[in-house]
């Protein structure tokens, strides 16, 4: 089957570029509730358990869990070189912002189409934040 | 965003990378709520905490030679050393809590070290603008006192209190500081613990939102007000809520709602009260531990916690502790209360929090607690949680229920 590609305007809040497998959640993530050393989602009722977070590009609609557990979630999975490389969403908190400013993650949100209707777990994406733009490359 | 000419030097670099960083933060934060500016802010609260993420954030900023401009108090780490002649404190963890305090004071922070820091070290006027961290501070601040600050995280407080600036979106502007859901309160509240469950309940029901409660029949205290703010951070997320009559910005339910209709209403009777009182009770039988002061205790807790132990000894096999601000414990001590809670065996500890690694010790341990937010913290095997009259009553008998 000949791979499709399209793209996207998209809205920057943290620049850079980061590009990788899809990994859709339509639930609100705690990146707490992951293992630190493999990114696999530990939190038992996610849709997304037993997944793996590192090196993905992650398609969710928000955060969730206090600032400090969230904050140090992210931080925890970048030190150990297993956070997602570019993240995705749809209502974007203040929490979720440092989190990944201070990781260095590029963060977008308002994609000038829904996201979870374009966006499938597997699809190759790329984001470059700085440009305002996402590509979708589907096989 | 529009950025001011200074504002433009200093993303780049111009006054040093600690200052670049923490506007390049508020920036980010600006962009993703469309706010247009920044605004002044007079006063910061950062929820420092001791961990990774914050470590590198303040050092960061503290490293690049940053500075707060405006008065920025600090939330509990711990003392290491203080801790260190108690507990097998891991030596990793404490080399953090050290780096971290070391940072916040090299970037001008008031080392308040406290979660209450607005009764006393750092403390906001009605109409002023604000960046407060931290669960209980956050809607204290908002309602009691009616200052206006977002829901910070500590980064973004930190960074605030380093520009003195504040990017303008959510509750700094009037219009989004209207009511959301109506909370029509038939409960009797005799005490503070009542606003314990009050809080905890109303979070839970809520999530997300500014409740304004109707039917409230008297002055709820200081202490009342901490307890419902913090509680309703642990169940949920209320940056803001009214009890017209009582908190300062609204005078009616209608004025609370700005002439809105409630997207929901809500009615809390004894019986939800009871009921969130008995989710929180988790076992029974002996305890090793009582862990009071979560929020912090204030000076009048202080005494209370001496009146009830006076003349009474803590059972052998029971840790009993308090954590409060080092400017309570101050007068607590010159009232005699500290030298009361130790004569019958209890420890007043400063600066720290129970969501710290100090209490590693109490990792496998049973214990009681006043607090859903401090059993919430699960830094112990099991926490029940009741009124305090109960916990010291746990600690003199070494058991509970």
């Amino acid at each position: 089957m000949k791979s499709s590609e399209i793209t996207l305007k998209c809205h920057k809040i943290i620049g850079g570029y980061g590009e990788g497998e899809a990994l859709v959640s339509h639930e609100p993530i705690c990146f707490y509730l992951t293992d630190p050393k493999t990114g696999v989602v530990r939190e038992r009722s996610h849709e997304l358990a037993g997944k793996n977070l590192a090196s993905k590009v992650l398609v969710f609609p928000s955060g969730k869990a206090s600032s400090v557990v969230q904050i140090d979630g992210l931080f925890k999975l970048a030190s150990h070189n297993v956070a997602p490389k570019a993240l995705i969403v749809k209502d974007v908190e203040t929490v979720l912002v440092v989190s990944a400013f201070l990781v260095k993650v590029p963060l977008v949100d308002r994609l000038e189409k829904d996201p979870f209707e374009i966006i499938r777990t597997g699809d190759f994406v790329k984001v470059d934040a700085e440009k305002c733009r996402v590509t979708i490359a589907r096989k | 965003m529009y950025l001011t000419k200074e504002e433009e030097r200093i993303l780049a670099g111009e006054f040093g990378e600690g200052t670049e960083k923490a506007l390049e933060l508020l920036v980010a934060i600006g962009d993703a709520y469309d706010a247009e500016k920044m605004i002044p802010i007079s006063r910061a609260h950062a929820a420092s905490s001791g961990q990774e993420g914050d470590l590198y954030f303040v050092e960061l900023l503290a490293n690049g030679g940053a500075r707060c401009k405006v008065p920025t108090s600090t939330n509990p780490v711990y003392d290491i050393e203080y801790f260190d002649k108690l507990f097998d404190v891991p030596k990793d963890e404490g080399e953090v809590a050290r780096r971290v305090m070391d940072a916040y004071k090299r970037v001008g922070a008031i080392l308040s070290w406290s979660c209450v820091p607005y009764l006393a070290e750092n403390i906001p006027l009605y109409g002023e603008t604000v960046a407060f961290s931290e669960s209980s501070a956050t809607p204290y601040v908002n309602s009691v006192i009616g200052a206006r600050t977002n829901r910070e995280a500590a980064q973004s407080a930190l960074a605030a209190g380093v520009i003195g600036k504040a990017p303008e979106y959510g509750l700094l502007i009037r219009e989004n500081r209207k009511g959301t859901h109506l909370v029509k309160v038939e409960a009797i509240l005799k005490d503070e613990f009542d606003y314990t469950l009050l809080g905890y309940y109303v979070g839970k029901r809520i999530g997300y939102g500014i409740p304004v409660l109707k039917g409230i029949s008297r002055q709820p205290s200081t202490e009342e007000f901490i307890n419902f703010c913090a509680m309703s951070n642990v169940s949920g997320a209320i940056s803001m809520f009214y009890m017209p009559g009582f908190t300062v910005e609204a005078s009616t339910v209608e004025e609370a709602f700005q002439g809105d209709v409630p997207k929901d209403k809500i009615t809390v009777t004894d019986h939800e009260l009871r009921q969130a009182c008995d989710e929180l009770q988790t076992t029974s039988g002996g305890i090793d531990f009582v862990m009071l002061g979560c929020p912090h205790y204030t000076l009048k807790q202080l005494g209370d916690v001496a009146r009830l132990l006076n003349g009474k000894k803590i059972h052998d096999g029971v840790s009993f502790w308090v954590c409060t601000s080092a400017t309570a414990k101050v007068l607590a001590e010159r009232n005699g209360h500290v030298g009361v809670i130790e004569k019958a065996g209890g420890h007043v500890v400063v600066d720290t929090c129970i969501d710290e690694p100090c209490w590693i010790a109490y990792k496998d341990k049973v214990g009681i607690t006043d607090s859903p937010k401090c059993a919430y913290y699960r830094r112990f095997k099991e926490a029940m949680v009741a009124r305090l009259q109960d916990c010291v009553e746990a600690a003199i008998r070494g058991r509970w229920g």
